[in-house]
């Protein structure tokens, strides 16, 4: 599954030169790829296509599970205001519905950019198409767990979310862990880099998490 | 520039833990200003690639080059793959770093720059620095290679792939030559020269990597554990590298500072923690890394921009930088650049809420989120909060990514003035001389990329340089400027703004002004004083007067002229509420009539 698809053909002209070494220090490298030259603006002479970098099914398997995980997140999230008695805890699931959607919208937009099967959330956070086996996912919550924390009230209520949320967030960074684990896969800077904010974020908010349970 | 924070989790169950949470006790630092709605041309512009509709305030566009062939994907302006990012400067050249490599501009003719020749070397976000011959480049992404090969690196343990800084010597500019690459655990997100004033064989380079830990088995001892796990995380830490000047190969890591430990208990993660500060505050990002590091040698600090907390170094060791100051901000996301005032009395961060991607200058966004906030600096401690922000004051749609980003100071004596860069909320040009009152004095915004859906672009950096704005478009190229005079800013300001210039110019590595004693300074510091009322109408014709007889006298007839002007001014100062203004022209005209002026 891991095909490459539609190979960057070097569109810059660039060619290779023997690789130096990749530890430090550093032996010195070699030049680089051509440089061009020349005077004032240039024409666009390169199709879009010739542009787009390669990528492989790993990258959008991830864009579309981490689509299917953070849906279940806005799920989880609308149980909240009916369900606590905090305010902050109200005020973290507003957070999560923002953010949550904004970042479904980029990963939906990479995959239509590329005409990759584009998975669909509903309001209700309901996913439809192109993901299957989310029960799979690392830290996506069973629908037993889901029926737990629905029925759930009060500080019972913040307690198991908190710690399932917890878990789902330990699953992303499993996910992102899996992803760079590919061959060939993160090579795209906008895969890169969503899923160098998704680590970190990830790592920062469990530690917040895990600190508010007293862990 | 960093994503947006994608899961926002705030949890303020509890207090923020940890002595760092910011108190909220105290006066309210003032919200910036806004404009009314209808009355800014910036609105409602239309939009379009390299054919949006464009306004400007107080500035003139002289020249916009488009990205270079091979820089810039035609079926997609908001490709990531190439995106402009940051500047540097050297004589006539500008050198233009980004996701896909560096095309260096010459501007000899800031109406026609030119290209003078480009490097392709993918790996982001392509930060560069400009040393005598040597160029620095930040590299952070996986696909990264040692060769700068386009093709990526498909193993995930590699010795092909580069993280880290590269060094190139630029001796022949069309054929740079890699002289060193230091691979580092995180990578190279933005980069900093930091020169010793007693070591001028050695330069130094901090480096602030965000990217996850590469695993050990690609770069011996990086760890992605964190701190309670491994003492040697990679985490919690900035990277020094020092480059013999006459040997740049010899290159390497010489220190990896534990900038952020606890000061009392030396636990390395002990500053943010991550988290809001109560109800209705920001989500700040934990401080594990540092986005940006300006040093300022002259005075011997650096202030670090790190992720969740604004910090100040002691660099007069470079290669040991020790924290010597940290605030927070409950309305700060992301601590992401900062700037001196040229006095060092004052610090200005700014916070890239939404990581620059995200559309975050809407007249529904806060104004005081996102935005910058003045810290003020007196021996060598930052005021707890900050005495005011800055936010660009005209709304954007929410289809332009729109956030603070990089700008520098505008040489302009006894004044703070700053140019910054607003991704697709365009150039802003503002006074921050009192930190309170931050007020707009120029601008130039284009309409967006994509009217139809929010597509990448707008302006990395905005920076001035020897007279002119240039300005890095992430989708668009290279612009330039030039200010005008205006009621906020005068003619003889501009000129004398003008008189500072650098052979090199690398923004993160902060120089000091100096200004020659001359009239046009003088003339600056006079209308200052008409505008301030400093000095009453009368003395202000009577000193112009005296000013221009003065500049048509020579020899001994105008020193002696200047030296009578000087000590009046002396005598008005006293009696003058803008007395240090009044001072530092009084200053300028006992230079200006000083034996050996200027004839």
């Amino acid at each position: 599954m891991n095909r490459m698809r539609r190979r960057l053909p070097t569109a810059l002209g660039a060619f290779l030169l023997a690789a130096a070494c990749g530890s430090r220090p550093p032996e010195p490298a070699p030049v680089p790829a051509r440089p061009a030259t020349g005077g004032g603006p240039a024409a666009a002479t390169i199709s879009a296509e010739a542009a787009r970098r390669p990528y492989v099914a790993e990258d959008v398997r991830f864009m579309q599970h981490m689509i299917a995980h953070h849906a279940q997140a806005l799920v989880m999230a609308a149980l909240v205001p009916e369900r606590t008695r905090s305010e902050a805890m109200r005020l973290l699931a507003e957070r999560i519905e923002v953010s949550q959607r904004d970042e479904i919208a980029l990963m939906q937009q990479w995959l239509r950019d590329r005409g990759e099967p584009v998975p669909e959330v509903g309001a209700d956070g309901a996913v439809h198409g192109a993901v299957h086996g989310e029960a799979t996912m690392p830290g996506m919550l069973s629908a037993e767990e889901l029926a737990r924390l629905e029925q759930a009230r009060g500080e019972e209520f913040d307690r198991l979310f908190l710690e399932l949320m917890i878990r789902h967030h330990e699953g992303a960074l499993v996910m992102v862990g899996e992803l760079f684990a590919a061959p060939g896969a993160g090579q795209d800077p906008e895969v890169f880099r969503l899923a160098m904010d998704v680590d970190a974020d990830q790592r920062a908010e469990i530690r917040r998490m895990q600190a508010i349970l007293g862990k | 520039m960093r994503t947006r924070n994608l899961t926002v989790l705030a949890l303020s169950l509890t207090a923020a833990a940890g002595a760092c949470a910011a108190g909220s006790s105290g006066p309210e630092t003032p919200a910036p200003a806004r404009v009314a709605a209808g009355t800014d041309p910036r609105v409602g512009l239309r939009g379009g690639w390299m054919d949006a509709e464009s306004a400007a305030r107080n500035l003139v566009h002289l020249a916009n080059r488009r990205p270079s062939d091979g820089f810039f994907n035609p079926g997609d302006p908001g490709d990531f793959a190439f995106a402009n990012s940051d500047l540097a400067f050297q004589g006539n050249l500008v050198f233009q770093g980004g996701y896909n490599g560096l095309q260096v501009w010459d501007i000899s003719d800031p109406r026609n720059p030119r290209l003078r020749t480009s490097l392709v070397c993918p790996g982001g976000q392509g930060d560069v620095s400009v040393y005598g011959n040597l160029l620095f480049m930040s590299v952070e992404e996986t696909r990264g290679r040692v060769d700068c090969g386009t093709q990526g690196v498909r193993d995930t343990v590699s010795a092909e792939r580069f993280m880290g800084v590269r060094i190139f010597d630029i001796s022949d500019l069309d054929n740079p030559r890699q002289v060193a690459a230091v691979q580092t655990c995180r990578g190279s997100h933005t980069h900093t020269l930091v020169t010793d004033p007693n070591d001028p064989a050695h330069i130094y380079v901090y480096v602030q990597g965000t990217s996850r830990v590469r695993p050990a088995a690609e770069l011996a001892g990086c760890s992605g554990l964190p701190p309670e796990r491994d003492p040697n995380t990679s985490y919690f830490r900035i990277e020094v590298i020092r480059v013999p000047l006459a040997a740049p190969q010899n290159a390497e890591i010489v220190n990896e500072p534990r900038i952020f430990a606890d000061a009392r208990t030396g636990e390395i993660a002990g500053l943010w923690p991550g988290g809001d500060h109560g109800p209705g505050t920001q989500q700040t990002a934990r401080t594990d890394q540092c986005h940006d590091i300006t040093a300022y040698p002259a005075i011997g600090l650096a202030a670090g921009a790190c992720s969740g907390n604004g910090i100040l170094l002691d660099i007069r060791d470079p290669a040991n930088p020790r924290r010597i100051a940290e605030v927070t901000d409950p309305n700060f996301a992301y601590w992401h650049s900062a700037t001196f005032n040229n006095d060092g009395t004052t610090v200005l961060f700014t916070d890239e809420w939404g990581g620059g991607v995200a559309p975050r200058c809407r007249d529904t966004d806060r104004p005081e989120w996102g935005a910058d906030a003045i810290f003020r600096l007196e021996n060598g401690a930052l005021a707890a909060r900050p005495a005011g922000y800055y936010k660009v004051p005209a709304p954007q749609t929410a289809v332009e990514n729109c956030v603070a980003h990089n700008g520098s100071l505008i040489p302009v004596p006894g004044r703070d003035i700053m140019v910054q860069a607003w991704y697709q909320g365009g150039i802003s040009v503002f006074d921050f001389t009192d930190p309170a009152n931050p007020v707009e004095i120029a601008f130039f915004d284009r309409g967006p990329v994509n009217p139809d859906r929010l597509t990448l672009g707008g302006y990395w950096s905005a920076y001035w340089y020897n007279g002119y704005i240039i300005g890095s478009e992430i989708g668009r190229g290279l612009d330039i400027f030039e200010l005008v005079p205006s009621e906020f800013l005068s003619a003889n300001e501009i000129e004398a703004a003008k008189l500072v210039r650098f052979e090199e110019f690398n923004p993160q590595h902060q120089p000091r002004f100096e200004w020659p004693a001359s009239f046009v300074v003088a003339r600056a510091y006079v209308d200052q004083l008409e505008r301030s009322r400093g000095l009453s109408a009368d003395r202000i014709a009577t000193v112009r007067g005296a000013l221009d007889r003065a500049e048509g006298q020579s020899g001994e007839q105008r020193r002696a002229a200047l030296r009578a002007l000087a000590a009046e001014l002396e005598r008005d100062a006293a009696r003058s509420s803008d007395a240090a203004r009044v001072r530092a022209l009084a200053g300028v005209v006992r230079e200006l009539g000083g034996p050996g002026a200027g004839e």
